[in-house]
Parts: C-alpha cells; structure tokens; sequence
C-alpha cells in the first residue's frame, strides 16, 4: 500500500471496528432485554388475565417467535429506520425517541459547549505552571468533584439556587423559553450538574497528557530556543497530546447521553435516558432495545471520532 | 588556540554552584565551584562521565537548570550578560540569540508533529530577528553547508522522515540560524553510529571555523573531542579536575583522573581462557543459514527480513563477538537464538543438539544452559522487585531452590558478581548503572548456564564501569568455565574480550576471523569502513582521515 493512503485506511479500519461493535452490541442488546424476568403480555394484561387471553396477545405481537428469527426481523427494521412499535402504548417507538432524543441532545450539546473549553483550559493552565497554587486549587476541586455524585450536586443546587435564592426555575422543562434570559435560566442549573461531572475527568487527562508531552526533549528544546513559556506549551507540547484528550473528552462526553438519568430526573428533564427506564419499568422492549442502541451509537461515533482526530494529529501516521 | 589573554574572554565562569533536590528531599550539590573561560572564537570541551556535571554546565550556560536543580552561587557572564543575575525574561532572549544548543539527540530534540524547516527557523520567529523568507533562505544555506542531501526541499520533511545523522546536522542548522556568539554541543554524537560519526563531524568542525562562533562541546569521548576542542576541562563529580589545552591533556596529562581516562584508550589483548575439555567435543553453540525476520508472515517469509543466512560456531570456552552498526541485525541475532524471536529458515545447535525454533518449544534444560543479558538493566529488572526477589525467580524456576538454601544461593551470586550481600534488600531504582548490570549478570548466572548471550551490555555504561564489567566477565569466565556470544557496535571493547569476531552488515555476516588480526587483516570493504570510522587519540585524525566516497556511498550508516 502506498503511505499515502495509510491515515485513509487506518481511519477506514476504525469505521469499520466501529460497525463490527454495533452488530456485537445490538446482539448482545437484544438478548440481553430478552432475559429480563417478566412477560410483557402478562404485564399489559394485568393479574386477571386468562392464560388464553396472554398466549393470543403473545402471538398477535410475535412473541412466541424464535429469539433469533425476531432479532434478526428487529436487526433488519432497524437499517430500514424502523425501530419497531411500543408494546406499551402502540406508538411507533421512532416517534416516542424522537422528541426525547433531541432533548437529549440538546442537552448534552450545550453542556459539551460549556464544559470542554473550559475544561481543557483549566487542563492546560494547570499543566502549564505545575505544582503552583493554581495547578494545586484546580486538582483539589477536580478530586472533589470527582468523589461527590450528581445526585448530591444536583439536589444541593436546586435547594440553593431555587429553593433558598429563588434565582432559577427547578424544573427546566415546560417553563417559558421566549427570552435569551429565560433559555439560560431553565438550562443553567442542569448543565452545571452535568459540567461539573463530566469536566473533572477531562481536566485531569488533559492535565496529565500535557505535562507529559512538556516533559520531552523538544519542549525542553524550545525552551532552550528562547521560546515563552505559552510557547512551548501551546505549539510544542499540546499538538503531540492531542491523541489522549480527544480520547478523554470523547469518554467524558459520552456520559451525557446515557448516563444524564440521575440529572434528567431530579430537574424533571425529559430525556432518552428517563424515556429508558421508564420502558424498563413497563417491558417494553422495543423501547428499551432503542434506547439501548442510540446510546451505543452515540458513545462508539465519540471514540470512533477520538481514534480519528488521534490518526489525523499524528504525522507519522498522516504522512 | 585564540589569545586568551589578549581579548577579554567571551565568557567567564566563576566559582559556579549548582545543586539539586533528590526525589528523597535532600539537598546535594552536585556543580562545585568551577571555573573557566573560553576566549571568541574558541572551542572548550566538558569531558566526564555521567553524573560529572557536564550538560549541568552547559545547561546553566543557557541560564537553564532541569527540574529539581538551581544555581546557588556563582558568576557565568556571556559577553556583556550576567547569566546568573538575569531575569527569567532577560533569560530567554538571549536562548537562541546570543547562546544556542545542539542537543544529544536530535531525534528526541526535534517535535514530532513539526516540519523540520518550521523548527530549524523557529527561533528568529521567536525573537523577530528576519522575515520568514528570510530566515527560510539562510536555512537552505545552512543545509547546503552542513553537506545535507536536497538541502531545498529536506526541511519540509517531518523529523522521522529523515536519517539520525541527518537530524544532528539539521539541529545544528537550528543552532546556528541566529548567528550566536556561542554553541553548546551536548553529546552531538553519541548516539551515533561510528561512520556517521565521522560525516557529522566534519560538518560542525567547517561550519564552526567558518562562522567563528565560539563552542562548548560536551563529551565522555576523549577522541572525538581531539578532533574539534581547542582546550579540555576534564570534570569528576561536579569538579574540574584539570584544565589545559587539547595537545596538553592528550600528550601530557597531569591528573590521575586524566590518566584514567587516556588509559581507557590502550588497546588490551584479549587472552583466551585454557578450558580442559576433551578435543572431540562439539561446539558450544552452532548456527546454520539462520533466516530471520518480523512482521506478517506471507508464503513463509516476513515482512521485513532482518537476519540472512548467518551461520557460525562458538567452540567451548571461547568467546564470539558480534559487531555491526545500528540495524545490522545484531540484536536480532541474539533475539533469534535466544528463541525470542523464532527464525523462519535454519537451525540452532547447543552442544551439538538441535534447538526448537521458538523459546516455547524449548526444554526448561536447554532455556538454563543459554542465558540472554539485555543492553538496558533498566528496563531489563523489574522495578517492583527487590534484588533478592529478581535473583530468587530464576532459582525457583530452573532449580526449584526455596527458603533458606535459595538465599543463601542468591547472596553467593551477588558476592560473584562482586556485590554486598544487604543489596539484596534494596529495589533496582537505588542501583547505579553499574551495579544494575551486575545484577542483570548474576540473573542470568542464577541459572547455572553454559552459554551467555550479551547484547550490548557495555554501551550505556561509562568507560570505567564498562572496564569493570569486561574484568568481571573474564573472571567469571575461568571460574564456571562459561562462553560468551558478545555483541557491541563498539570493536574496542569487542577486541577486549573476545577470540573471533562476526562483522555484521544489513542481516549478513559479512566476515569472520580471529578478533586479533580484526584491525590489521579485514578484507571486507564494510569492515575496513567500520575500522577506520573509530576516533583515534590524535588531534589531526579526523583532518588526515580518508576514506574511499564510494565505499561510503555503499556501507554508511547516513
């Protein structure tokens, strides 16, 4: 092959691993949601059924199919965009994710804006003059953050800024967004929880990726050149670290999908991940095999997308 | 010699003290108190070995210090700035201008994801010195004067498309891009092969007498020193042991020290150890048409072929030494019959009994009777283990040795390898670099073996030290009766203790003969290369040195 074409297949190669993983998961997904205990007829039917009454229902909804012939029609719907119908509500399951995930997604899309600059800023100031009482703050507040879960920060900045204050709404659904003011108010205090948790991991990779690249010959190098210390920091050192950020921007971001059901709860947010277990709850299969799949396609576009940017920032490898 | 004492020095060190921090929080110092001035134009060489405080000083020059380290007293003035009194800012504007750096390696010194022309013009960047265009022209000049190949276009490569020598001349570029009063050389060719040694000296020996900059040229290598300094300053332990001129202190050395070192030059003939064993005894070890490589195997052959037909035999009791350059596919050589990695086409014979290809198919018999010892004991000793547990394993292992008969096995091998019996107690991390290969040794001894394989096992250490190690192997030698397959990029050391030599060159075994007619009687054109390549103690060597272009063309390393 020739080299020039290396980064293209490379970053091919990661594209396709990307595609062989979501074939993995939706098997696993799939019969993963099939074990659980219950049985969704059962459940729709209540305690009173006859058991003629559920094998009919089982039978009008396919459940008395092989596993694998349905996961195999299940696996088809979906590349044609058919991710099935709610056996809850007999809605089509697209139409129910739909307005949840762009709630979702406009969530963590705003969270992302606020909290990676600012992250990688605080990651690389503190590698920047480490060991000084700047580096030494922000790592305490990282260590703090780390240890104390969204739940406390979440219900500690409702009972502060809502409840005590008065400053923000508590709940950030359903209130008038007509001004700038108003969509800054009803999205502050959720994505400060979410910031606050996913920053932490990011400043502290960022961190420890930068100082490592500061602490090579050619930094030392363009120091010994008269370079300023921002200089050697920003030219030198963080081009050749930018491999193991995206990777840990693209671990922490990842969170904002699937794992918000804590944040998305307690500020009543109507999000995929509530729409989740809240299909947990009823059996609803084919919600929750959805649910499932988008948080996996988003998570593995995030590291596919980190794997690309650490190809494409390499010269060894792009040339 | 330029009139020190007409002009006023361009630099001047005064009763310079540095000190550092251990990792334990104790304070040492490690520069104390030196002095010495070099005059415009001249050339001062630092020689020591490490932890002399060499690159300490010519760091400091920079008014740099490493991390853990500061200037605690002392004057250091370069032309009219007072080093040690300058502000951070004032620091820097004079790093790059008016003292620039060439360092030990180039390879590691140049940023990966830059182009090298980028780099090479960074500092009038930095300091505004000429427009890009500019700078870019005098840079093509530099390459072109430095005898670098497509010197136009070789700086819009990325560092790691071009050859280790090629990088140490464009680092040099990068130095001399500001017209600086003063170059720091630290180590510019140690990591070097010796034929490319000799091309990238020539460049900086030109190009330092055309510029009439002044230099300061940092080395353990009193050779390659003789061939650029006007004067020496010989350092030991952060002290000048001796100062004078470059005739002076090669022809008239006055320290012990300096003695020391010179003496480390003299060739020592190697006398081969008289082992009674019976005459019809088959060789020690025996290779034949070993093929071997790495990578994806296709249609039974490698990616990248490495090892080409090598055969050879090691008779009992004698010693093998295997000298080539970097990429001759030595180290594979020793990788391949230590099993390491299995080779794909020929045999291993140990004592006459063939070997399997690969490391697992290999008896616990045959693994105790040859041992491999890795160039770096660093990486080679784990550093979780205390060096009693490192010696213990192999003891366990190969003879099933516990409790109070294993330590006291393990401290018997530590007294062989001349080593306190309470060492046992401590973790490699607090070893010097000697004392690491000792232990590295006396693993591979643990395992009673007949046959010892050591790969590079002199290079890191320091001249001295590595002297030490060669008395220790030959007396381990006539003790337990072992042979050794020795491989160095190094012929002295090769010369020291061997009794037949293998030069290797790209894979191949390009000849074999007695290790005392290796410098007199080589007939191969590569062998002839590589033996004129080695520095020699004599100021006018590297001026009166030819060498044959063609020959060059074919075998160098560059």
């Amino acid at each position: 092959m020739p080299r020039s074409l290396l980064p293209y297949f490379l970053v091919l190669q990661r594209l396709g691993i990307a595609l062989l993983t979501l074939v993995i998961v939706s098997f696993a997904v799939f019969f993963a949601t099939a074990l659980l205990p219950g049985d969704v007829a059962e459940i729709l039917l209540g305690q009173a059924a006859t058991p003629e009454a559920v094998a009919g229902l089982r039978e009008a909804m396919g459940l008395d199919e092989p596993a694998l012939s349905r996961f195999i029609g299940w696996l088809v719907g979906l590349l044609h965009g058919d991710m099935g119908t709610s056996y809850v509500n007999n809605m089509e399951v697209a139409d129910l994710i739909g307005g949840r995930l762009s709630n979702s997604l406009r969530l963590a899309g705003v969270t992302t804006l606020v909290s990676v600059p600012i992250a990688l800023t605080l990651g690389i100031c503190a590698a920047m003059w480490r060991g000084s009482i700047f580096d030494r703050v922000v790592s305490i507040l990282t260590i703090s953050v780390i240890s104390v879960p969204e739940f406390m920060v979440a219900t500690l900045s409702v009972l502060i800024f809502a409840v005590w204050l008065g400053w923000l709404p508590a709940l950030s659904y359903g209130v008038d967004v007509d001004s700038w003011s108003a969509v800054l108010r009803a999205y502050a205090m959720p994505v400060i929880s979410l910031s606050f948790v996913v920053s932490a991991q990011m400043i502290r990779m960022t961190r420890a990726a930068v100082i490592e690249t500061i602490n090579t010959p050619y930094v030392e190098m363009a120091l010994l050149k008269g370079a300023s210390l921002p200089r050697q920091v920003l030219r030198h050192a963080l081009p050749n670290a930018l491999g193991p950020i995206a990777n840990a921007v693209a671990l922490s971001l990842s969170y904002l999908v699937g794992g918000v059901i804590i944040v998305e709860t307690i500020f009543n947010y109507p999000g995929v991940a509530k729409l989740m277990v809240d299909a947990v709850s009823t059996r609803d299969l084919p919600l929750i095999q959805s649910c499932a799949m988008i948080f996996c396609v988003s998570y593995l576009s995030l590291i596919t997308l980190a794997d690309v940017i650490a190809v494409l920032s390499n010269p060894r490898l792009r040339r | 010699m330029t009139g020190t004492h007409t002009k006023p020095p361009l630099v001047s060190v005064r009763d310079l003290k540095i000190g550092a921090v251990t990792d334990s929080g104790r304070e040492v110092e490690i520069i104390k108190g030196v002095d010495f001035d070099i005059a415009p134009g001249e050339i001062l060489a630092l020689i020591g070995e490490s932890g002399s405080g060499k690159t300490t000083i010519a760091l400091a020059l920079m008014g740099h210090t490493r991390t853990g380290c500061s200037i605690d007293g002392g004057q250091i003035r370069i032309g009219d700035n007072d080093v040690t009194a300058m502000s951070r800012r004032a620091r820097a504007r004079i790093r790059g201008t008016e003292v620039s750096y060439v360092p030990q390696s180039a390879a590691a010194a140049f940023n990966p994801s830059m182009r090298i022309i980028d780099q090479v013009i960074e500092t009038t960047e930095i300091h505004k010195l000429m427009p890009k265009a500019q700078a870019r022209s005098k840079a093509v000049e530099l390459f072109r004067a430095l005898a670098l190949p497509d010197a136009d276009t070789i700086g819009n490569r990325y560092p790691h498309q071009v050859s280790g020598g090629q990088l140490q001349r464009l680092s040099a570029a990068m130095a001399l891009i500001s017209d600086p009063q003063l170059v720091i050389f630290d180590e510019p060719t140690t990591a070097l092969d010796v034929t490319t040694q000799i091309e990238v000296l020539r460049a900086f020996k030109s190009i330092m007498a055309q510029g009439g900059c002044a230099g300061v040229y940092v080395s353990h290598d009193l050779a390659v020193v003789a061939q650029i300094a006007d004067r020496i300053v010989v350092l030991r332990g952060g002290e000048v042991q001796e100062e004078g001129t470059t005739e002076q202190i090669l022809t008239a050395p006055t320290h012990p020290y300096t003695k020391e070192l010179l003496a480390a030059f003299e060739p020592l003939p190697h006398q081969s150890v008289a082992i009674a064993e019976a005459e019809d005894q088959s060789p020690i070890l025996e290779a034949r048409n070993l093929f071997a490589g790495y990578g994806a195997m296709r249609n039974g052959e490698p990616a990248a072929k490495v090892l080409q037909d090598v055969s050879f035999t090691l008779e009992r009791g004698r010693n093998l030494g295997v000298i080539g350059e970097s990429g001759s596919g030595k180290s594979t050589l020793a990788r391949a019959l230590a099993g390491i990695l299995s080779p794909y086409s020929g045999e291993v014979l140990l004592d006459g009994h063939r070997l399997h290809p690969d490391l697992t198919g290999r008896s616990k018999e045959d693994l105790r009777r040859m041992q491999i010892v890795f160039q770096l004991a660093d990486t080679a000793l784990n550093p979780g283990h205390s060096v009693g547990n490192i010696l213990a394993r192999p003891l366990t292992f190969y003879h099933g040795l516990r409790g109070k008969t294993r330590e006291k096995r393990v401290i018997e091998l530590l007294d062989m390898v001349h080593l306190p019996a309470n060492m046992r107690h401590r973790a490699p991390s607090e070893l010097s670099g000697g004392q690491k290969q000792r232990v590295n040794l006396a693993r591979a001894l643990a395992a009673e073996p007949e046959l010892v394989l050591c790969d590079e096992i002199t290079s890191a250490l320091d001249t001295v030290v590595a002297a030490a190690i060669l008395d220790l192997l030959k007396e381990l030698q006539t003790e337990l009766g072992l042979s050794y397959m020795f491989i160095s990029h190094d012929l002295s050391t090769v010369e020291a203790i061997c009794d037949d030599v293998l030069v290797m060159f790209k894979g191949e075994v390009v000849e074999a003969l007695p290790a005392h007619e290796m410098s007199e009687f080589a007939t191969h054109p590569y062998s002839r290369l590589l033996i004129s390549s080695i520095p020699r103690l004599d100021t006018g060597w590297l001026a009166g040195l030819e060498q044959d272009p063609e020959l060059i063309a074919q075998f160098a390393n560059r």
